[in-house]
């Protein structure tokens, strides 16, 4: 598989490290009063789901940089890949 | 028709001409008691069970391609019962004296042969870890024997035991492991569910569920609608596509293992060897191909393919214990998809939802446990108690804090 980084262009993804679901970077208000239940759901709970999937890889043997990419689980075509530095900020976090 | 020995010799006498079919091919049934999701190894053994233990015949069992089409036709074959955590192990020990009995019970050849399963340990810290494991196993009921390198050069002579990088300074055996044979164990327990009265329907998919009032009254499918009193999911590796449908989240991630298998060679080794270094374990069918595999290949995947680099992983762990297979060919590779739970450990257990049950996160360890998953989750929805050696598997034991963490690391399923 042939991840396009963002900076880099294509990368073999043996030069990466998985760790999952992007929705990793939303990270809870700890806090809030339903804090347990939300960080509960956070770190067990996964959308899994068949087709397209936001997920984490760490350019580990690169630039050490993380990306978010979009790819379908299912036939592992890959439709974008982000920095997610910038997906975080637009997702309303300050770094 | 009950298969023998006899029977061979006769219907050989008759030109094979008095066999019959070893299971219908039924319609649905407007209405079930029970409705199981899921025509592989734990869906029909959980009918089995149902049947045989428990009493309960007005069951279903829903396939959406052909019997057996899922990991039980994809794995590895290996049965052993060498676990170490409590929640685990008196489970897995379960499983194998089913195993143990299966032929008989099923009255099907599963071709199990307790051919033995050996760990390899490199260090002496790994040592110190499989003699905890082995009395771990011993408490549980289970056989296991620690040996030492030069008991081990007698008994596996070709392995690499003088590797400069992983020396082979022992092994943890469990001589009651071993393999059986993967589409025989569905098929007989599809022919023993069968011949008990139990619905087994092929070609038919689950499109939704019945949910009114928080209950769930039945599934649709792609032949139409199906009531019953209780809702059974068993199709691992697709259990968050089919949770979906009823609007429930799970603690699994799906992912692709490999597996491979060389050109067949004449009979080398005697049982299941595995790598304590890395991960790779091999066994050698009857026909005579290696049997082997190691990692997933790590990230999502529903694709029953691989990639390449786990391929590479995979032969350079073979290579470091067993360097003669270098020499051998590879014939075939597949790629099944495992739901990967959180904590590397199952779930039998019943849902929010009344009526409806789960059976899934075997991540790549289902095949081994498929006596034992029919046979609680059949307990559990005969009795809507857990079996006494199930009832660690809960789908709530990351809210409570009671993990299964055999590996230890933590909430990430591709390293489990």
């Amino acid at each position: 598989m042939i991840i396009p980084h963002p900076l880099l262009g294509p990368r073999d993804a043996a030069e990466f490290v998985y760790l999952g679901d992007a929705c990793l970077i939303d990270r809870p208000d700890w806090k809030a009063n339903d804090a347990l239940e939300k960080f509960h759901d956070y770190g067990y709970m996964r959308d899994n789901p068949p087709g397209d999937h936001q997920e984490l890889w760490f350019h580990e043997q690169g630039d050490r940089s993380w990306l978010v990419v979009t790819r379908n689980v299912t036939t592992h075509e890959i439709s974008k890949v982000e920095l997610a530095r910038d997906v975080a900020r637009a997702r309303g976090r300050d770094k | 028709m009950h298969y023998s020995g006899l029977r061979v010799f006769l219907e050989g006498l008759k030109g094979n001409k008095g066999w019959v079919k070893a299971w219908r091919e039924p319609d649905p049934k407007p209405e079930y008691d029970i409705v199981i999701i899921g025509g592989g190894g734990h869906g029909l053994s959980t009918a089995f069970y149902l049947a045989k233990e428990f009493g309960i015949t007005n069951v279903a069992v829903l396939e959406k391609g052909w019997l057996g089409s899922g990991n039980i036709g994809r794995n590895t074959t290996i049965i052993r019962s060498n676990y170490l955590l409590p929640g685990n192990e008196p489970f897995y020990e379960f499983s194998m004296s089913l195993w143990e009995n299966l032929e008989q019970e099923t009255n099907y050849n599963s071709m199990v042969s307790q051919r033995s399963i050996v760990n390899l340990y490199h260090t002496d810290a790994q040592r110190d870890a499989y003699v905890r494991r082995a009395n771990a196993m011993l408490l549980a009921g289970a056989d296991a024997e620690l040996v030492d390198a030069a008991a081990l050069r007698k008994e596996l002579p070709f392995l690499n035991f003088d590797n400069a990088r992983f020396p082979i300074k022992g092994g943890l055996f469990q001589r009651r492991g071993g393999t059986a044979r993967h589409d025989a164990v569905a098929w007989g327990y599809a022919r023993g569910a069968d011949s008990r009265g139990v619905d087994v329907i092929q070609n038919c998919e689950v499109t939704g569920f019945q949910i009114e009032n928080g209950v769930c009254k039945g599934v649709e499918t792609s032949r139409g609608p199906i009531r019953a009193n209780k809702v059974a999911m068993c199709v691992a590796g697709s259990s968050s596509r089919v949770a979906s449908m009823a609007g429930m989240r799970l603690p699994i991630e799906s992912h692709v293992l490999q597996a491979f298998v060389s050109e067949g060679l004449k009979p080398v080794l005697p049982g299941v060897i595995t790598f304590g270094a890395g991960h790779f374990y091999v066994s050698q069918s009857d026909k005579g191909g290696l049997v082997f595999g190691g990692d997933i290949d790590g990230y999502n995947s529903y694709a029953q393919r691989g990639n390449l680099p786990v391929v590479e992983d995979v032969c350079e762990g073979g290579m470091a214990i067993l360097p003669m297979v270098g020499r051998a060919r590879l014939l075939r590779s597949w790629g099944g998809v495992m739901d990967m739970s959180m904590d590397g450990s199952p779930f039998i257990d019943k849902t929010h939802i009344d009526g409806l049950y789960f059976n899934g996160g075997w991540c790549y360890g289902g095949f081994k446990a498929t006596p034992a998953s029919g046979y609680c989750y059949a307990h559990l929805l005969a009795t809507d108690q857990p079996h006494p050696v199930a009832t660690a598997l809960r789908l709530d034991r990351f809210k409570t804090g009671h993990m299964i963490d055999e590996r230890g690391a933590g909430n990430q399923p591709n390293l489990h």
